[in-house]
Parts: structure tokens; C-alpha cells; sequence
């Protein structure tokens, strides 16, 4: 099963609104409850991203009988050093994003952590992509 | 815990989900950063935070965190309030600080997220 969904960047009220459907999939398949949180934070952390850096991006959910994906693709400025970015507590945000209670750094580090298997591409001026696999351990 | 317990230990008030004050929670964290939320929560938690907008909420939807207060008597925005209608989250406002909520939650018994943790993994 596949679904994909359109994130427009800055439309910060609507930000996770993609993800709790992304979570509604998931629980209504019958992943275990671990694994529906897992990849919900996973989306919401990276459609947060898209909202606060890129003028628009698309999260496709495609989902297998053990395992789910996300492929997260946005049209951003891409990150230039992807080591630094992976680091918890590193954050090119700016004091307006951090009100809004993110860009602390935590983004992209909480993504790895929550999935099984983590991928990300980026390049400065041509946007960032993420594939994000997570098991359905019951 | 039950929340109408801690609404009592917080003098706060219910903004959403009056009906809901039956409802327990297992631990508590408290921070104003949802990254940090949800790096850190654990499902059945209590959230105290001092962030106001529809992220709180949405942070709690999809990290299972079952209700949250607000602190120094802060109000939630209207986003944040049909939100957490719409997805039965009880919110609640208590205007004592953020370290003085937490510390009387403390005394009464609720304890934060890691320490749930340590106690699973010393029951193991």
C-alpha cells in the first residue's frame, strides 16, 4: 500500500498534519503500537523540516506486510556538511524557528534513532531526501 | 496518576477534556522544545511545557503522550485547542512555574520518563 502526501514549507499550523494520517495508516494496518510510534515520529520530524526549510517537499508512505517506508524528498536548500547535521544539538534554525519549539538539533538525530534502516541525500541548492525503513516488531 | 489528582496538586484548570479527569498517566516530562519530547517521552506520559501552539498538541498526538499542562498560567491557541477536541487530549493550565509544577508532581509521587525506564530495565 502507498500513499503520498504534498508538505508545503512555512505553513507552520498544518505542520504534522500529514504524519498523524501517517500514524492513522499504520495503527489501522495493525503495526504494533511501538512501531506505529516510531514511525510517526520519524514523519513528523521530517515533514517539521520541510515546513521550517524548504519551500515545498512530499512524504510517500509505502507499507509491507513487515516493514514500512518513508521516502521524504523536499524542495530545500539542502544541508552542506551532513555529519554536522547528524549531530544532536547541531541546528541552523533561526530564533523564530526555535519559539516554535523546534530546530533545537534534534530533528534529524531522533529520525536515525527511531529507524531501522536511515538514508539521507542531500546537496546544497538541490533540496534533501530521506528514506527511512522501520520493522514491524511485534 | 489520575489527572484530577493532578489538576487538584497544580490548582490548574481544564481547558479540554473535563469529562476526561479519570484518565492516569505513568510519568511525566517537561520541556518547551518537541524534539526533545520526542526524543525523550514515553507513551501514557504527561507533558508540562510552556509552548502554546497546535505543535504542543501535535507533538502529544503522535508521540502518545496522554495530556498536557501548560505552565505560568499560560493559555493554549485556538489551533491548539480544536486540536486537542478533535483528538480528546486533555489540556490543562496551571499558573505555577514550570520547575514548581513539576516539583510538587515530584513530591506527590509522578516520576519522569527515565526513571520508568530504569525501573523496566532493573525489573528485567
Amino acid at each position: 500500500m502507498e500513499r503520498e502526501f504534498e508538505v508545503a514549507g512555512g505553513d507552520f499550523v498544518n505542520a504534522g498534519y500529514a504524519s498523524a494520517k501517517v500514524k492513522e495508516i499504520v495503527k489501522s494496518i495493525g503495526f504494533s503500537p511501538e512501531a506505529v510510534r516510531r514511525i510517526a515520529i520519524c514523519s513528523y520530524e521530517a515533514e517539521v523540516n520541510i515546513v521550517l526549510y524548504a519551500k515545498r517537499g512530499k512524504m510517500k508512505l509505502s507499507v509491507y506486510e513487515d516493514y514500512a517506508v518513508l521516502h521524504v524528498k523536499d524542495e530545500g536548500p539542502g544541508i552542506e556538511d551532513i555529519e554536522l547535521a547528524m549531530q544532536e544539538g547541531y541546528s541552523t534554525a533561526t530564533p523564530e524557528m526555535r519559539e516554535l519549539g523546534f530546530g533545537a538539533g534534534m530533528g534529524l538525530p531522533n529520525i536515525k534513532k527511531n529507524s531501522d534502516i536511515f538514508t539521507i541525500i542531500s546537496e546544497p541548492g538541490k533540496g534533501t531526501e530521506l528514506r527511512i525503513m522501520i520493522r514491524n516488531e511485534k | 496518576m489520575k489527572l484530577e489528582e493532578i489538576r487538584k496538586i497544580l490548582g490548574a484548570v481544564v481547558i479540554v477534556g473535563k469529562e476526561e479527569m479519570e484518565k492516569e498517566v505513568n510519568c511525566a516530562c517537561s520541556s518547551d522544545l518537541m524534539s526533545d519530547v520526542l526524543a525523550f517521552a514515553k507513551p501514557g506520559a504527561l507533558l508540562l511545557t510552556g509552548l502554546t501552539n497546535i505543535q504542543s498538541v501535535r507533538t502529544a498526538e503522535i508521540a502518545d503522550i496522554k495530556a498536557i499542562v501548560y505552565v505560568r498560567g499560560k493559555q493554549p491557541d485556538e489551533a491548539a485547542v480544536k486540536l486537542a477536541k478533535e483528538k480528546k487530549i486533555p489540556l490543562l493550565s496551571t499558573p505555577l512555574r514550570m520547575f514548581e509544577a513539576c516539583g510538587r508532581l515530584y513530591m506527590a509521587g509522578l516520576r519522569g520518563v527515565g526513571e520508568v525506564e530504569e525501573k523496566v530495565a532493573a525489573n528485567k
